[in-house]
């Protein structure tokens, strides 16, 4: 994204693209990945819930699985599984 | 204990689906303090405005041009928080009393570090507190100024090693204890004062949602493990939360009106405190003769507190 | 036309304040300040000023309260003084920087230490650079007439900056003069309801004070230069209208008996009345000596300085602050950068006068003229001295 100069900066530098930070794709600081085992999955959801990224969604079908866009590979959701359903795996 | 037991089974059915903190936010992998935020805007909602105090949640979150919160936010400073928060509070107060703006009713909600909060903040808390906003506060308390590079604060605990209280030869870190921050607020007679952490999450939001719910000031207290601080594994940030609970390092509690209610998550019989520090690089250092002290002081103050849940109690008027 | 009124100036400035309908206010007393401070919570407390006035326990979470309360877009009030201001001086630069149109009134006082409760304007100059709106008032009637311009400069679209005003305390402050309060339909007609260019509300969520590193830092620094640099246009616009509403005139540098004066003083704030005094005296013995008074502080009035001095072969700049190690007095040498890009050079000295209250009388000022004119050789030309101080 181009930066701006001085005269196209909002008044006061108020920021009104609410969540816009998501433009910045913190994936690329991942050096292992979660990778979900659905078999074992009961849907508790407590991957989605404990993620600090907020990047777990829910699928159609109820399973889980991350935005690789946004995971850091913290291994939290591998961690706290509790059916042992995510491993993580080295990025390759 | 399994933790689906004691967590509901279908989480994310009795918790709002919307994201009001994106992704793309700059924290440590493995951050609890973010996840702590992530969770307080979903039970906040969106009728929530928040004023945040300099610190890791508001780098992290505000790189300009971009955001990442999906609330209303101001950050002006880092020791007035709670007096921004006051003077938002009575701006909105004002234009609603005068039809300026629509009538709904907006929560707002000032938040800071245990540094923001503790140390630098703490006149401008009490003195917001004191005069009786309607207002939410969250110490999100990492036990250090992390943000600037893991320096001490009066909430990082005894014996831990810090980059301003560090570990040598003759000192064993930090020399003091933690201030008991939770119950500063009880004495300023608020209506509600709530331990939370993240590694409970329907307790944290339960909580969250009842001083949403509060017309008039509340205090809540947020144990929020940081991995890059405590130089712990980042996959390990729910569990070492988990940890501080069972041993009654950080006990659950909330205070009503002043009565006392321990939360259900509590152990009856805390684990020892061993168990916590042992994977955390911040207190490995410590000899057994440390910890037992620190040990005693644990059960002494989780005693405390036990009685005053007993003597303290919630309806017992 | 408004009623005229004996009042206390600080009452007059509430008064004057509550008629602009702020919505909050936010103060926390020190002298020569607390009248205002008392004067707008017995405003509330009666209900003649509908507005929430929250008791912060510091100067420091004032200004914290009246920037959250601005940012929602209420309009946003609070005054202070000397160690008040310097408490405040952290969240000055936050303020202008996320284009807050808050007002607050100064009640000029020297700053610790020692510790001193009377009139200088060493609380105000160390906040030069904060990127605030700065005017200084000579009167009564000029402390209530600004007061009320203030937060029409700040809050119009092209400015939306912060508004700090200037009276001398206890000198000023603490004066009971007749002065004329315009009614509140005058008010209503002249400062129109407040439009916030954006606002704390859950129906549009903006983020307001983000964080931001070098590759925005400096556009950020020079977007807000232009704009405290362009609202000079608006001040006199607004001055304009004033003037022609109300039949009382406001310039950036105003002069008397300037015009064909060959040695010139420049003041700034109360001290102007004296000074006049002394103007006429010194005329009556045949000196061509007149008066200017500096008005506008920030944005500096660089034109219009080089446009009154153009003629002058002398000016006698007084400063009531020291910038230590310095140039002498923070007036001086800003008026001397002034010149320095100019072509008419005056020669050009400094008395600071006045420090923690120290009486500047009438034969003060003639004093320094003719001692001034006295300097044949211009031996203290370009120099700077504590006026009386004891030897
Ligand atoms: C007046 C002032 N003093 C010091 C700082 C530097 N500073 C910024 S954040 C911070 C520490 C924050 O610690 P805490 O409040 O615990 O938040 P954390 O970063 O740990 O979440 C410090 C010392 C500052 N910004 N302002
Ligand atoms: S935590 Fe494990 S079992 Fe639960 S939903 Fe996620 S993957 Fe499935
Ligand atoms: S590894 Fe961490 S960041 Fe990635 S999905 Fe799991 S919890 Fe989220
Ligand atoms: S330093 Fe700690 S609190 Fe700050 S972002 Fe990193 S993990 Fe989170
Ligand atoms: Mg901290």
């Amino acid at each position: 994204m181009a930066l701006k100069s001085w005269k196209e900066l909002p008044i006061g530098c108020v920021v009104s693209e609410p969540g816009s930070a998501s433009e910045y794709h913190t994936g690329s600081w991942r050096s292992q990945r979660p990778i979900w085992d659905n078999a074992k999955c009961i849907k508790c959801g407590i991957c989605y819930v404990f993620c600090p990224e907020g990047c777990v969604q829910q699928t159609e079908d109820g399973f889980f699985q991350a935005n690789m866009d946004y995971c850091k590979g913290c291994g939290i959701c591998a961690h706290e599984c509790w059916p042992r359903a995510i491993k993580m795996v080295e990025e390759g | 204990m399994n933790i689906v037991e004691n967590f509901d089974l279908f989480a994310p059915r009795l918790i709002n689906k919307q994201e009001l903190f994106s992704s793309g936010h700059r924290a440590c992998s493995g951050c609890a303090e973010v996840l702590a935020v992530r969770l307080m805007c979903k039970a906040l909602g969106e009728n929530t405005v928040i004023a945040s105090a300099t610190g890791c949640m508001e780098i992290v979150s505000s790189m300009f041009p971009t955001t990442a919160w999906r609330v209303p936010w101001i950050h002006v400073a880092f020791e007035n928080a709670a007096a921004v928060a006051s003077g938002v509070e009575a701006g909105l107060k004002a234009l609603q009393k005068k039809g300026k703006i629509d009538g709904r009713y907006i929560k707002v909600v000032g938040m800071a570090g245990d540094g923001g909060t503790m140390d630098i903040g703490f006149q401008a808390l009490s003195g917001a507190m004191e005069r009786g906003h309607d207002m939410i506060y969250v110490c999100f308390d990492n036990e250090a100024y992390m943000n600037t590079g893991i320096q001490r604060s009066s909430g990082t605990p005894m014996g831990a090693s810090t980059t301003t209280a560090p570990a040598g030869k003759v000192s064993i870190g930090q020399k003091t204890w933690k201030k008991n921050m939770p119950e500063i607020m009880v004495a300023h007679e608020i209506p509600y004062v709530a331990t939370v952490c993240t590694s409970y999450p329907l307790d944290f939001i339960r909580k969250l949602e009842k001083a949403r719910n509060i017309k008039g000031p509340s205090y809540i207290h947020c144990f929020s493990v940081c991995p890059t601080g405590w130089r712990s594994p980042s996959h390990t940030a729910i569990s070492m939360g988990r940890l501080a609970v069972e041993t009654g390092v950080f006990p659950l509690y909330e205070v009503e009106n002043g009565h006392y209610r321990m939360s259900p998550d509590m152990p009856k019989k805390p684990r020892p405190i061993r168990d916590y520090f042992k994977s955390q690089g911040r207190f490995r250092h410590l000899t057994d003769a440390d910890i037992d002290m620190i040990q005693n002081r644990v059960n002494k103050e989780f005693q405390k507190l036990v009685e005053k849940t007993k003597y303290l109690k919630t309806g017992n008027e | 036309m408004g009623k005229r009124v004996g009042l206390e100036v600080t009452v007059a400035v509430a008064e004057a304040v509550a008629l602009c309908r702020i919505d909050m206010a936010g103060v926390y007393p020190i002298t020569p300040q607390s009248h205002i401070a008392e004067h707008l919570s017995s405003l509330v407390a009666d209900g003649t000023l509908e507005a929430e006035f929250v008791t912060v326990e510091s100067e420091h979470s004032a200004m914290s309260a009246v920037i959250g309360a601005s940012a929602t877009g209420a309009r946003a009030y609070t005054a202070t003084a000397s160690q008040g201001l310097l408490l405040m001086n952290e969240l000055l630069p936050i303020a202008s920087a996320m284009r807050l149109p808050i007002c607050m009134a100064i009640a000029n006082r020297a700053v610790s230490g020692p510790l001193n409760i009377l009139n200088d304007h060493s609380d105000i100059m160390p906040q030069r650079d904060t990127g605030w709106i700065s005017l200084f008032v000579e009167n009564s009637q000029e402390a209530v007439d600004l007061s009320i311009q203030a937060f029409k400069i700040a809050e119009h679209k092209d400015v939306m900056l912060p508004v700090n005003v200037n009276i001398d305390g206890f000198q000023l402050t603490h004066m009971v003069e007749p002065v004329e309060l315009p009614t509140q339909e005058e008010v209503d007609e002249f400062l129109p309801p407040l439009t916030p260019h954006a606002t704390l509300h859950p129906a549009k969520p903006v983020t307001m004070g983000a964080f931001s590193m070098s590759d925005y830092f400096t556009e950020i620094m020079k977007a807000k230069d232009e704009v405290i640099k362009n609202s000079k246009k608006i001040v006199l616009e607004v001055w304009d209208e004033w003037g022609k509403k109300f039949g009382r005139h406001y310039k950036p540098v105003e002069s008397y008996r300037a015009d064909d004066a060959d040695i010139l003083m420049l003041t700034m704030g109360s001290m102007g009345e004296t000074a006049k005094i002394a103007i006429d005296e010194l005329r009556q013995k045949g000196v061509k000596a007149g008066l200017l008074k500096l008005r506008l502080w920030r944005p500096f009035p660089f034109e219009e300085i080089r446009e009154a001095l153009k003629n002058a072969k002398t000016l006698i700049v007084t400063d009531r602050a020291v910038s230590f190690g310095g140039p002498g007095g923070p007036v001086f040498s800003e008026i001397k950068s002034a010149l320095f890009a100019g072509k008419h050079h005056p020669a050009i000295y400094n008395y600071i006068i006045g420090l923690g209250g120290r009486d500047v009388a009438v034969r003060d000022f003639v004093g320094m003229f003719e001692k001034i004119l006295s300097d044949k050789d211009q031996k203290a030309k370009d120099t700077y001295e504590f006026w009386g101080v004891r030897e």
